[in-house]
């Protein structure tokens, strides 16, 4: 990782990762290590460094910071938080630069070759649902960013970590604690965090897109039994649309690929507080296709 | 060593084998000849650059874009869909300035990247804008800034040394941002500062420009003045980011104006009366040397009337030579860092007397933060 760099496959996409934080090199073998090193020919979609800031403050408070290409993105961060900058410098990577895909703030899960859309703005709990389905049959294709092909009409995800936030952490560690989590990186700009290790079944099938059967807007609220309620069509259009990232790049085409996602999609409003009964509610969905 | 460079000017100039952007806007590339690994060059480069819009075009053109790898054309087809997008938001854009200065009576004349788009040019296909500059005439500068305020636009730079620094000493007041679309607009009333060393002839450049059709207030400059303004704004500027860009907008103007045998006849006559002889002559010797531009033998043969000395001359090939090239790791040489530092120098020293300079270079150098300082954080694009 501190010399040429690593080609790994992050499907549909190949990532080149240099360093020379020791640390971040443990984090990416535990998280990524199910994902492919590729040979490549020499291309990788998008170079990526997360290196040490120069100068003195390196011995007493070292900073890293993340570089896309060489040029260096985004303010620099306290070391501990190298991994989880990696993340995000992936991110923005992907959703400023793969405008070939109609990219939504959302999370994507899979079963018996149909997949649920869960988009939402932070707080949610898109999240937290993910992690815990994955955990418990469901394909995940990605809990931050779907890639909507629209010719197509199918969706990629990358199967990258799972982002747990504050609270997240001890549920998803007591609901499955096979999983491997990372550390919990406390006081970042968006609170505590850790990063779940996709379950390698997911990474294996990455490359594989899938249909989009359900969108499932997820709504967590202390207490409340599970709830799953269908939800308008043009409302859920609004939705995706604001939490795309690229919509406005795509203009009409834009318009017409959600207009046609929703449309073939049943789209529902899923309120719930325990994720035992949101794995049985959705299971029963994924049986059924729709609700009865 | 240094004879050499005398004898031989004017000269190629040197392109490393490393600048595969260059050479592949040029021959308008044939991808099958690329190794992946040079497409991963080329990708990178060009994005740098801001030229992976045009490249995406100009393989389209050419019926190549199906033979480019499915890696790299994935790059290729996001860059275009990108430019094609931000060609249709200038237009809106331009639509929303244009009516906010309607209604305050106020003509204008639209500048670069926008002109090019609303003239409909060649030059406009893939290409990536920032923003739109504006040139309205100087004793209208208050009703155009108040009539951009109560449309949305307010001031984006409110200490008092910038406020300042724009009004009194450039030419322009400073920029405006859009408070919900958050686009920007530069309105300038000339084309170089006040205190500019060159003296332009401001009032030449209002007399006739071309109306934009569908607007009854919106103008661009005739062809010439066109060049001429995109040549002085080249050569004056300071941070060269998109220097290459500029040299390729050029390129195309000249290609795309020059199929007309009046625009080389009088665009040394009217470098002459506007006094931009001195930028014309560089975007001449550079397209040429770098993107060979092809120039009509007449022009080149009255190139020595509008030179430099020799000495300036082997400097500003030194320097541009170095400058003019993709921002990327892969295109460094050795004395770009220098020559940059030299040209953001000299953009200074063109724009202000002696005195102003070194006030200015001293504010800056004391009291703002690093560029890099103010770079997005994440989490505020949302992610």
């Amino acid at each position: 990782m501190s010399g040429g760099g690593l080609y790994i496959g992050i499907l549909p996409f190949t990532v080149r990762l240099a360093s020379n934080v020791s640390a971040l090199g443990d984090d990416v073998l535990r998280l990524y290590g199910d994902f492919p090193l590729v040979d490549s020919n020499g291309f990788a979609d998008f170079h990526v460094e997360v290196s040490y800031e120069r100068g003195f403050r390196r011995w007493f408070k070292p900073l890293v910071r993340f570089y896309f290409d060489g040029r260096p993105s985004f303010i620099p961060l306290p070391v501990h938080q190298a991994f989880a900058m990696l993340e995000w410098g992936i991110n923005w990577c992907v959703a400023a630069h793969a405008h070939q895909y109609l990219i939504i703030h959302a999370a994507v899960i899979e079963r018996d070759g149909r997949s649920m859309i869960l988009p939402a703005p932070p707080g949610s709990g898109k999240s937290t649902l993910c992690a815990a389905l994955i955990n418990r049959g469901w394909r995940l294709l990605s809990d931050e960013l779907a890639l909507y092909d629209m010719d197509a009409g199918l969706v990629y995800g990358m199967a990258r970590p799972v982002n747990l936030k504050n609270q997240s952490i001890g549920i998803i560690r007591a609901h499955a604690p096979e999983a491997v989590i990372t550390a919990p990186v406390a006081d970042t700009t968006k609170g505590t965090v850790a990063l779940m290790k996709p379950p390698p079944e997911s990474v294996r099938r990455a490359r594989e897109p899938a249909r989009p059967a359900w969108i499932v807007l997820p709504r967590y609220q202390a207490g409340a039994d599970a709830l799953l309620e269908r939800h308008e069509k043009a409302r859920t259009f609004m939705l995706l649309a604001e939490q795309s990232f690229n919509y406005n790049v795509h203009g009409r085409a834009g318009f017409d690929g959600i207009g046609d996602l929703v449309e073939r999609c049943e789209c529902y409003q899923f309120t719930y507080s325990r994720l035992d009964d949101a794995e049985r509610v959705l299971g029963e969905l994924a049986k059924a296709g729709s609700l009865v | 060593m240094r004879n050499v460079f005398w004898a031989s000017w004017p000269r190629r100039v040197p392109l490393s084998e490393t600048e595969l952007v260059v050479r592949a806007l040029q021959e308008s590339c044939q991808p099958a000849s690329l190794s992946l690994a040079e497409w991963d060059l080329l990708i990178r480069q060009g994005r740098r650059a801001n030229l992976l819009g045009r490249l995406a075009i100009g393989l389209s053109r050419a019926n190549t874009l199906l033979a480019v790898p499915a890696q790299p054309r994935m790059h290729l087809i996001s860059a275009a869909k990108m430019a094609e997008r931000q060609n249709l938001a200038i237009r809106w854009e331009v639509s929303c300035i244009a009516e906010a200065l309607a209604s305050a009576g106020v003509d204008l004349i639209l500048l670069k990247g926008a002109a090019y788009v609303m003239a409909g040019l060649p030059t406009a296909e893939g290409r990536t804008f920032s923003d739109v500059d504006i040139l309205v005439p100087k004793e209208q500068i208050e009703e155009a800034e108040s009539a951009l305020m109560i449309h949305g636009w307010q001031g984006a730079h409110h200490d008092a040394y910038d406020q300042r620094y724009y009004r009194q000493w450039m030419h322009e007041i400073p920029p405006m941002l859009h408070v919900r679309r958050g686009t920007t607009i530069d309105v300038h009333h000339t084309i170089l500062p006040e205190t500019a060393r060159v003296k332009v002839n401001t009032a030449a450049l209002f007399e006739d420009p071309l109306p934009v059709a569908g607007f009854s207030n919106v103008h661009v400059l005739q062809p010439i003045d066109m060049v001429l303004h995109s040549a002085t704004h080249l050569f004056h500027e300071g941070e060269l980011d998109n220097g290459l860009r500029d040299l390729f907008d050029l390129d195309s103007l000249f290609r795309h104006f020059g199929d007309d045998a009046s625009f080389w006849a009088g665009l040394l006559s009217r470098a002459e009366v506007l006094g931009l002889q001195r930028p014309l002559y560089y975007a001449i010797v550079f397209a040429r040397q770098m993107l060979d531009t092809p120039v009509p033998p007449t022009v080149i043969a009255a190139l020595p009337g509008i030179a430099p000395g020799p000495a300036v001359r082997w400097l500003m090939h030194f320097c541009y030579a170095r400058a003019l090239r993709p921002n990327h790791a892969s295109c460094h040489v050795r004395g770009a860092w220098l020559a940059k530092k030299a040209l953001y120098i000299r953009a200074h020293w063109l724009r202000m007397p002696f005195f102003l300079l070194v006030r200015h270079l001293t504010h800056k150098a004391l009291l703002r933060p690093p560029k890099d300082e103010r770079a997005p954080a994440p989490e505020r694009q949302g992610l």
